[in-house]
Formats: structure tokens, sequence, C-alpha cells
């Protein structure tokens, strides 16, 4: 069964058979504003925990979006190139950003449940 | 986020109740966007009328006997030529004809102007002319003001039904309707519109009554910044500096052709500048796609090599595809040449062509 953990740089990973499918909160799209543009990450990029997967652009400013655990990318949000606002209409849905294979699966306990993260924005 | 020394707008609590998502600019907290966000804020301006509070931008009075005289001096500007309640834009220029602030000079009467200069250089331009002004017959008065712009095709009909007839004033022009009241038809966006300095107690019985109709929103600096961008102007700290003259600039239109033989500050460098030709010339930049280019990125040429830099580029919601403008070498500034950005080591294509992006909608008469 999927389960989904959050991240204090406002991301969000939906768990599943050693996959994670990585986006940004609804917090996170309402900081940024009206996106204009993702760029995305090439599949079977490796990142370490910390390295920038992700570049989402709003009118006024480009933002980086880090891997939250160490992983290689195996899918890309395609859909996000023609219509980069389902980021800000569908955060935690249709508006993911990139799918990963966890390397290290242990590093998932550092992160935040629903409850945690919500908490944390206050 | 912001720091001890922000100063904060008078009529910050009606932003707060508005809703408005703050950010720091030129030493001010403002509102960067309303909860209808950048892109639906700057579609309603171009469309229907936008509300900004400006407040952080400052009004100078000049008065005097010297006034005009001192105001040739400061900028290159033939003060005394202009129409009471005709509008300028105009400069102050440094020795070396760099760009300290743009402004606009209005005059009010035989010996008085007004001058609106920029928030994140008030301090610079107030010593300035104040240092300047010791050598004439003039006095340089900081005003304190609310000071608001409404720009859009619908502007002058809601000024009128909250009971402000705009109907004889033509685009840069300026009048005092009311005593402390400063008023002009100019702006930011390229639309029609106008801007009104007033105190504070009559500003907020204004923005009741202009709220009330539903044409009127709340525009943030966020969509202020992208409506100036498709417009083609200038924002000063990015596409001006002390180190651009208005030559590179693509602003000689700015300063009268009897002028420019004449004696104001800068006026020996400017004018040797004009005559070896000025090495690279402000430019509109359209990339290809839909990545934003934004300030700071280097610019190449097919060849890869150095071609000038981006100075403003972002995402234009009217035109739909991202803007920028920036400086350019001359030889390379023609619009059609073809040069690349470089966005995170990835080379974007993109053209050089004339602006503005979205053409100016000023009521000329």
């Amino acid at each position: 069964m999927a389960k989904t953990y959050f991240t204090e740089d406002h991301e969000w990973l939906r768990v599943e058979g050693g996959v994670a499918t990585v986006g940004i909160t609804d917090y996170a799209q309402e900081q940024l504003g009206d996106l204009v543009f993702v760029e995305l990450p090439e599949i079977g990029r490796k990142l370490a925990k910390g390295d920038t997967a992700v570049v989402v652009e709003s009118v006024k400013a480009a933002s980086d979006v880090y891997a939250p655990v160490d992983g290689e990318i195996t899918e890309a949000n395609g859909s996000l190139s023609a219509d980069p606002s389902l980021v800000n209409s569908a955060a935690t849905g249709d508006g993911w950003l990139w799918k990963m294979k966890l390397s290290n699966e242990s590093q998932l306990d550092g992160l935040m449940d629903e409850a945690a993260y919500k908490a944390h924005i206050g | 986020m912001t720091g001890e020394d922000t100063r904060h707008l008078p009529l910050e609590d009606l932003h707060q109740a508005a809703g408005a998502r703050f950010g720091a600019f030129a030493g001010w907290s403002m509102p960067l966007t309303y909860p209808p966000g950048v892109m639906k804020e700057h579609l309603h301006t171009r469309e229907h009328a936008g509300l900004f509070d400006i407040s952080h931008m400052k009004l100078f009075e000049v008065g005097g006997p010297g006034a005009a005289a001192l105001l040739d001096r400061a900028c290159p500007l033939d003060a005394g030529a202009l129409e009471i309640s005709q509008s300028k834009y105009t400069f102050f220029l440094n020795e070396a004809a760099g760009i300290i602030d743009d402004l606009i000079v209005t005059r009010l009467g035989e010996n008085r102007f007004m001058v609106v200069a920029n928030a994140g250089n008030a301090i610079e331009d107030e010593k300035h002319l104040r240092a300047l002004a010791t050598d004439f017959d003039a006095k340089v008065e900081p005003l304190d003001r609310v000071f608001l712009a409404i720009q859009g095709p619908e502007a002058w009909a809601a000024l009128s039904r909250a009971g402000i007839e705009t109907g004889s004033l033509l685009f840069m022009h300026g009048i005092e309707p009311r005593q402390n009241w400063f008023m002009s038809r100019s702006g930011y966006t390229g639309e029609d519109g106008f801007e009104i300095g007033l105190p504070e107690k009559e500003a907020r019985d204004l923005i009741a009554k202009l709220l009330e109709d539903e044409r009127v929103q709340w525009i943030g600096l966020a969509a202020r910044d992208s409506l100036r961008l498709e417009a083609g102007l200038c924002l000063h700290g990015q596409d001006l500096t002390p180190e651009v003259d208005p030559a590179s600039a693509g602003l000689m239109w700015a300063i009268p052709k009897e002028v420019r033989a004449g004696h104001f500050i800068g006026a020996d460098a400017l004018r040797s500048i004009i005559e070896r030709g000025p090495s690279q010339k402000r430019a509109g930049l359209k990339p290809d796609g839909r990545q934003p280019v934004r300030a700071g990125a280097a610019l190449v040429d097919a060849g890869g090599n150095p071609a000038g830099h981006v100075t403003s580029g972002g995402f234009g919601p009217s035109t739909g595809h991202p803007v920028a403008m920036g400086y350019v070498d001359t030889a390379l500034a023609k619009p059609g040449t073809k040069l690349f950005a470089d966005v995170r080591g990835t080379k974007i294509p993109v053209d050089v062509t004339s602006l503005p992006f979205t053409p100016h909608r000023y009521r000329k008469g």
C-alpha cells in the first residue's frame, strides 16, 4: 500500500514498491504563484538527497526542487511541458513532478507524515 | 524576510485585509500578489482597471525662481519650455552620463515642478538635488503622500464613477485637482491610466469608492513588473544603472535635440558617447519556447562569443510567452538577430526584437 511522506522543503513523496512519486505541496505552490515552466529531469539521472532535481519557474522567479532522498529518476511528468499550471491546480495529484527508484529506503524514516507536516506549516 | 529597517506602506492594513502576500523591494515591504495571483492580476489590468499602491515612490516639489534652471542642470531637460501641466520623462545623470535615476517631471506652475522618483533612489536623489539647489534660487521639498496608480482601459471610467473627472487630461500631463493632490495621466503598464498622489485619509476614501466598482482590483508588484516588461519600460536598478547612459539605453527620444548641446550634468560625456556610438544597446529579447530567461543570464552569438546580457526577464501573461530585455553588442542589436541565453548551462535561442512586446494604448488626444 502506498504511503505518503513530506519534507521540510514542502515536497511530498508517495512511495509504493520502492518507487517514490514526488511533487510539491499545495502550500508550496501557493507560495510560488502561477507556474509558467517546469524544467524536468532526465530519465536515468542518479540523485543524492539535496540535489536539484527540477526547476519550477513562476512569472517572477525560478526555484529549485530538491531530491528528498537518494535514487534514480524513472519518469518525469511530461504533461507539465504543455501545462505547467497543473502544479498550481493539482499539486498533490496530476501536478506531480517525477518518479524515482529509491536506493536507500531507510531515509524515509527521517521524513514527516501528513499530521507532522501540517503542524510544520502551522 | 524583512529586516528592522524595512519601511511599511501607510496603507499596509488595507493590503493585509485584501489578502496580499508581501515581499521586500527597494527597502519597502510591498504587496507582491493578492489572492487572484500574478497571472489574473496582470490580465485584469489589461482588460479592466488595476489599482496599485506605489507609495514607495517619492514625490518632490521643486519651486522658486531658479527651479527650472536647477532642473535643467540636473536633467537633460528644458524645463522652462514645458507648458504648465506638461510632463516629461527624464533622468538625473552623473558626470559620465550614467543614469542615477529615471524620473517624470511635470510643470505645475510658472516656477513649480513635480518630480516623481524611484523608491530605491529617493534618498540619493534628494541629496543630489539639494546639493545642486545651493547654486540656484530653488527649494526642494519631499512630499508626504499616498501614491496610487490606476491603470487599464477602464481606469478613467472607474475614476469618473468615484467622482474624479479626467476628461481633458492627456497622456503625460499632470495637474493638482484638489489641494495637496497631484494627478497625472501616466503609468508603468503600457495602458491608459493615472497616478495620483494625495493625503492618506483622502486616499482611503478614494480607494473605498474605487473598490466598490467590480472593474477595479488591487494589483501587486509582481504584475506591475510583468506589465512594464511587456510594455518595454525600464526598471532602474536592472535595465538602467549609473553605469548605463541614455544612448546605450535607447532613450535618446527623451532628450530634446536642442538640449543635447546644453550644459546639463553629463552633457560632455553623452556627446562623446554619441559621437563614437555606444558599444552596446538595449534590445528586446524573445526566448524560443516556454522557458523564461531572467536577469543576469549571459548572451552569446551563434559562434559562442559573448554578445551581452539580460537585465530583465520573465513570462508575459498577455503575450503568452517569455519576454526579456537586455544589452546587446551594437552590431548584434538589430531586430531579427539570433542569439543564445545561458540558463543554468542550457543555451536557449532568443530573437532580438523591437519593443514593446504589447502595444502601448496611451490616451494622447
